[in-house]
């Protein structure tokens, strides 16, 4: 028991090391899979600003349809 | 005007980038961690204002030849939609400001030189609202704006060159590769470069074809005229 208690938390330290040795990033966030969820809502954002943009568009033309 | 052509690349492109922009690989940075991403929001909302200024220096040289109404319309929507993306950039730039060189508002000459360019600009929309007569409207307001645009860009590019600056590229070399862009951040940034830029030129084109037809009501019987000559 103490064996494996010890190999724990060598290997969180070591772990622990590594991840600070490195420049922290959104590496929970991805491995999560919830990075998606965001991507998700900014494409649905888009996606609408988008289709408003397209209608004001369409409505212009036809505006301009009618004053010719 | 019409074609959707270049509107379907344009939505292309931005879906593109907002999707890419998040999930593609990105170099590992000191203080800057995760916002680098914000090269590909951040930055082109400029490169959109730059294109929008340019295009609105365009039409104003071609008024002041012209003497048409229409060039002025044009002039104006492209500055106005200008000036959105102008404090678009600067908001977001004052948020990334924030979390990465600690403030808000940091002395850096080319914060002061993007504050004093849109400065200009405002000063724009005020001179013309301050005149009543629309073709002395239409020409002081063209001169003003060859006169804003010539400004912007020493102010915007030359100076923060000159001296040091807290942004890449400036205070030395003004090369490209200063950004220290890696390669996969290339396929994201051209790309989100042109695509806000014609997100730009779109919204502009909407506004400019509005105050088109609203001209032609205004002025429908000078068209009459025309036609019956």
């Amino acid at each position: 028991m103490g064996k494996h208690l010890l190999t724990t938390i060598f290997l969180l330290l070591i772990t622990g090391v590594s991840a600070s040795a490195q420049t922290e990033m959104a590496d929970t966030l991805r491995s999560n899979g919830k990075i998606y969820v965001v991507v998700v809502v900014l494409a649905t954002i888009f996606a609408g600003i988008f289709a408003y943009l397209i209608m004001l568009d369409r409505k212009i033309g036809k505006l301009e349809k009618e004053n010719k | 005007m019409r074609s959707w052509g270049w509107k379907i690349i344009c939505i292309i492109l931005c879906m593109y980038v907002v999707v890419a922009g998040l999930l593609m690989p990105v170099p590992r940075l000191d203080i800057l961690n995760e916002t680098i991403r914000n090269l590909y929001f951040h930055v082109p909302m400029w490169f959109t204002m730059i294109a929008l200024y340019g295009c609105a220096f365009f039409y104003s040289i071609k008024y002041l030849r012209t003497s048409d109404l229409r060039d002025d319309i044009y002039a104006v929507q492209f500055t106005n939609t200008g000036i959105a993306f102008n404090i678009l950039g600067y908001v977001t730039g004052m948020e990334w400001a924030k979390f990465t060189w600690g403030a808000a508002w940091v002395p850096d000459a080319k914060l002061l030189g993007a504050a004093m360019s849109m400065l200009i600009y405002f000063a724009y929309s005020i001179l013309r609202s301050g005149l009543k007569d629309e073709e002395k409207k239409a020409k002081i307001g063209a001169v003003y704006n060859v006169f804003a645009f010539a400004m912007m860009i020493p102010l915007i590019f030359v100076i923060p060159r000159m001296v040091d600056s807290l942004h890449p590229g400036n205070g030395g070399n003004p090369a490209f590769k200063q950004y220290d862009l890696d390669k996969y951040m290339r396929f994201v940034f051209y790309p989100a470069v042109i695509g806000w830029a014609m997100f730009g030129i779109w919204i502009a084109t909407l506004k400019v074809r509005l105050e088109l037809v609203r001209y032609r009501r205004e002025n429908a019987f000078q068209f009459e005229l025309e036609k019956t000559k």
